[in-house]
């Protein structure tokens, strides 16, 4: 074993467990993110269930604690672009992309983003918010490095005169960097399904119909809407409603498996919602309810008896917008019923599915994916090993998990990779 | 304290988390005032890069020796503060928190005036005990290379064999005769339909096999002393006492099936458990021969029955179970009748379709009218209510399975208080963070993982096997621990031995000793974790419970009940 060090892949919430833990041992990780900033999804949520910590709030201080760490190096706006080797002594590339800034001036200040006159919808919200054309994409991104948005920039040039650490670099380049390692650990996370395609629900047509990780965004404190659930025409919710299984357990798109944390989520949502409005009224449209996790039984008792949050079993045949852009919902409660439910804002909690770019990374690692894109195990009761000696899998890639089974099996590549770089094991049973 | 005290005051906004309701650049203003501050600001996020950033030239440019930030929670922030300080070459226990958000603006936020009063008030407070604080060390001490994993069942000889495969001596220890745990007792495992027992095989031998894996079987623990990096764990082996010296210890300790007593005329017979109902089919007893009707009853004693909680494990269980009886033999009649069925995640769902397919039915009961068993002249009945067809259904049952939770086990209470680590409501092990620390104890050098931490399938109980595996190596690798610094310690001038502090101390770090002066209680600095319970408790005050001390506490009280007229 040649390389004392390990490549994680994805600097969400199973990747940071992965590189900490790594690096707490002694052995040096190269965390390469693809976005600005590590975080994740969970840096998206407001709160989590079943205690409603605020996300962001016990996500930041771990996103600091790995950019901090001695043997861990964060590289964002990166790409892994090529392999070669074998588990012990991997050869890595990966792209770096030009943030347009010198990342080792920039000090965070945000001058540049106060005077570059672009506005662009930001990502990061749901395209909720607008941006300015240098940008971080978080208050509490990490590392808090401004960068340009070249695809969209006229070089005015005010953001490089006012920058007062001659940080502004509008030539930068992308560079290809090499790393030497004896692991890799992938955990990429998820994609959320764009529901526009599944007609019945309206999403993109109506007004109101918005999907799950949009409400997260408009109900937290630091989100577009400084925490107020409005609808477009900028009325705050009375009535709202959470569809369940939208585009999941449906195999017309070959996805029929179950996301696992949907029931939770909307669970949170709705107590979350009541008790900003506490005399709102709010419903979760269900097939079956899935609170099978560590307090989760609780947590929905809570909300029905403590919030009166209803759960109503049935999965919406159609949803109608009415005039005053209200949505009336038909769904059927028993065999021979059709009900309607009329409310002014409908939530999808929408499949999570597999990242963008999942088949070319796994093509450039060499690694197999199954039906659905989920990195496929090497064997099953073995949930760590892909196909590929040496190239472990963390968190929701590779199948659906929640925030805690994240980290976990964030925890458990890091004990695989460790067997490889401090035990020398190449032994692949589980 | 002969040198100047210049105190620096970080205000933070957290947003509009903090600021939508406090004055903030009121409160900068009000906190420059202050005794001994030198330099006051507010930033949008103290905690991100730049407010970091920010506390480090302040420090350097005023000649900072007193820290003090007014933000969220010390509970997630403090140690990134205190390490900020550190940088800048400023002992990080210079350093005083003011909860400004969770104990101000989030329980004020419709009292704006009041809020930005009772921040100044905060703030005032922290100030005036950072002119008091002193510096502090951590004490660093050597690590044992090698675990103790209690329990070896799946999760158990998982984290036992990747330690090993880590490179470190493993101690695991079992108080039965075998290895295996619940394991032993299954028929075939879902998804996969593999034989539990030819499954368990590999699994052991590749733990029997490994040089670094020590077995203790038939042991059982009888105490276990010291602390992370330096535990005593004392063993029953077959009779015989054994010591063993680790660093760490992961509790692997599983989980048992709940018994039914008195539920549906459960009587192991005709109506058994779903374990119950592996043994038999284990046996070769899978036709299950002169049955007829198979009634598989989810959630007994389950979701409010007896336990609160929902076992995870028990849908999928049951419709292994009656897809593989439907399957051996397709005349039998097996139903399934439950609440929600908890076929979550990828391969779980597809398994589900395929006993349906397999000719499983599936009757869904409401919650508050579960299915009722009527035994008459032999005969079994079970009553369902068809929440979808909103009426009751009669199920003819020549064998009734009641899929009952997982529990604790019931020596678990005393583990844990050999161990010093709590049981949650639902006496499953309790970790350090329900979200982010899954495997851990807020016990430094415990972990735990598996059923002992609440119901989950094999795979999951591998996973966090492995993952308790990661957790241990980490003190393991690093040789050392590094250990609280703010611990208490003892005046033996003031100390008359009267041993209060020993018996209120919750980790068993006061003694009372012998010296040459007479009996004085002693501190041992690595086991303290700075609860205050002995500095508290002591009447001589002879205790002090470092950056909590007396002179400290004091004068933040004092200045509280000052008013701020009488301040400026």
């Amino acid at each position: 074993m040649k390389d004392r060090a390990v490549l994680v892949i994805g600097g969400g919430v199973a990747g940071m467990q992965a590189a900490f833990d790594l690096a707490e041992a002694g052995i040096k990780v190269c965390l390469v993110e693809r976005t600005l900033s590590i975080g994740g999804r969970m840096a998206q949520l407001d709160k989590t269930f079943p205690t409603n910590d605020c996300a962001i709030c016990i996500l930041a201080p771990k996103m600091m604690d790995c950019y901090r760490h001695e043997n861990i190096e964060v590289l964002t706006l990166s790409e892994v672009t090529a392999i070669e080797g074998e588990i012990g002594s991997f050869k890595v590339k990966i792209r770096r992309k030009p943030r347009f800034v010198d990342e080792a001036k920039c000090n965070g200040c945000g001058d540049c983003a106060r005077v570059c006159p672009m506005g662009i919808l930001n990502k990061f919200d749901m395209d909720l918010r607008v941006r300015s054309g240098a940008y971080i994409p978080f208050m509490q991104a990490v590392p808090l490095i401004y960068a340009l948005d070249r695809d969209k920039c006229m070089r005015c040039g005010l953001c490089e005169a006012v920058c007062g650490k001659d940080a502004i670099r509008y030539d930068q380049k992308p560079e290809i960097v090499e790393r030497n390692v004896s692991a890799i650990i992938v955990a990429i996370g998820f994609d959320p399904l764009d529901p526009s395609g599944l007609t019945e629900y309206g999403y993109g047509r109506y007004d109101n119909v918005i999907t799950a990780l949009e409400f997260e965004r408009l109900i937290c404190a630091a989100g577009p809407t400084g925490g107020h659930v409005i609808r477009k025409d900028g009325k705050e919710v009375k009535r709202i409603a959470w569809i369940q299984c939208v585009g999941a357990r449906d195999t017309r798109d070959n996805r029929p498996y179950c996301c696992s944390v949907c029931c939770m989520h909307a669970t949170k949502e709705a107590i979350l919602t009541k008790e900003h409005y506490p005399e709102a009224a709010t419903f979760v449209l269900y097939t079956d309810l899935r609170c099978f996790g560590k307090g989760f039984q609780e947590y929905v008792n809570r909300a029905e008896d403590d919030y009166e949050v209803k759960y109503i079993r049935g999965k919406p045949g159609e949803i109608r917008e009415k005039e005053n852009k209200n949505l009336e919902i038909f769904y059927s409660p028993s065999s021979d019923r059709v009900e309607k439910l009329e409310v002014d804002m409908v939530v999808l909690s929408t499949a999570l599915i597999p990242s963008e770019g999942v088949e070319a990374l796994a093509e450039i690692l060499g690694t197999e994916l199954d039906k659905y894109k989920f990195f496929k195990l090497k064997d099953s009761y073995n949930p760590t090993e892909t196909t590929r000696a040496g190239i472990f899998v963390a968190g929701y890639c590779q199948a659906p998990r929640d925030i805690p089974e994240c980290i976990a099996h964030g925890s458990a590549t890091a004990s695989r990779a460790m067997e490889v770089v401090l035990g020398g094991s190449y032994d692949r049973r589980a | 304290m002969t040198e100047e005290l210049r105190i620096g005051v970080f205000i933070c906004h957290c947003g509009i988390n903090i600021g939508g309701v406090v004055d903030v650049p009121a409160v900068v203003e009000y906190a420059s005032t202050l005794e001994n501050v030198v330099h006051a600001e507010r930033n949008l996020y103290t905690c991100s890069s730049d407010g970091l950033e920010s506390i480090k030239s302040a420090i350097n440019e005023y000649e900072l020796n007193r820290v003090v930030v007014a933000s969220c929670t010390p509970r997630t922030h403090e140690p990134l503060f205190r390490a900020t300080c550190e940088e800048a070459g400023l002992n990080r226990y210079l350093f005083e928190f003011v909860n400004i958000r969770d104990q101000c603006s989030w329980v004020h936020m419709h009292e704006l005036e009041k809020a930005t009063e009772k921040a100044k008030d905060l703030v005032r407070m922290g100030v005036a005990k950072a002119a008091l604080l002193e510096p502090l060390e951590e004490l660093t001490s050597e690590v044992t290379p090698s675990a103790v994993v209690i329990g070896a069942g799946i999760s158990g000889m998982t984290a036992a064999l990747s330690i090993a495969k880590n490179g470190f001596h493993v101690h695991l220890i079992e108080k039965k005769r075998e290895m295996g745990g619940m394991l032993r007792r299954l028929y075939k495992l879902y998804p996969t339909e593999e034989l539990a027992a030819e499954f368990l095989e590999q699994r052991i031998k590749a733990v029997e096999e490994h040089e670094r894996v020590e077995l203790h079987l038939s042991a059982s623990i009888k105490a276990v002393e010291g602390y992370v990096g330096k535990f005593k764990v004392i063993l029953d082996e077959n009779g015989a006492e054994k010591s063993i010296d680790t660093g760490v210890i992961i509790v692997a300790t599983g989980a048992k099936e709940f018994e039914p007593e008195g539920l549906y005329e459960y009587d192991g017979e005709k109506v058994i458990t779903q374990l119950q109902l592996e043994e038999k089919l284990k046996r070769g007893d899978s036709k299950l021969d002169g049955i007829e009707n198979v009634v598989m009853i989810q959630c007994a004693g389950a979701r409010g029955e007896v336990v609160g909680y929902c076992s995870k494990i028990c849908c999928m269980n049951a419709i292994k179970n009656a897809k593989l009886i439907k399957e051996a033999n397709p005349d039998i009649n097996v139903f399934i009748a439950h609440n929600e069925l908890q076929a979550y995640g990828e391969e779980y769902e597809l398994y589900y379709r395929d006993a349906k397919k397999a000719g499983v039915r599936f009757l869904r009961f409401p919650l508050e009218r579960r299915p009722k068993v009527i035994k008459s002249e032999g005969k079994l009945v079970v009553d369902v209510f068809h929440e979808r067809l909103q009426m009751n259904i009669p199920l003819e049952a020549d064998l009734v399975v009641l899929s009952v939770p997982l529990v604790q086990n019931p020596d678990a209470e005393k583990l844990s208080k050999m161990l010093k680590v709590p049981l949650g409501q639902d006496k499953f092990f309790f970790e350090a963070h329900v979200k982010l620390r899954p495997v851990d104890f807020a016990t430094d050098g415990i972990f735990l993982c598996g059923t002992a931490q609440g119901p989950k399938d094999i795979e999951e109980s591998i996973s966090q096997g492995y993952a308790a595996a990661s957790r241990a190596t980490i003190p393991l690798a690093k040789g050392y621990v590094s250990s609280e610094a703010i611990i208490s310690s003892v005046d033996e001038a003031i100390c008359v031995g009267c041993g209060i502090c020993e018996s209120v101390c919750p980790y068993g770090a006061v003694e009372v000793v012998e010296t040459e002066e007479g009996r004085r209680a002693k501190v041992t600095g690595v086991k303290c974790k700075g609860c205050g319970t002995c500095g508290s408790s002591c009447i001589k005050r002879a205790i002090k419970m470092h950056h909590f001390t007396d002179e400290q506490l004091i004068a933040q009280e004092r200045t509280a009940l000052v008013t701020e007229e009488v301040v400026s």
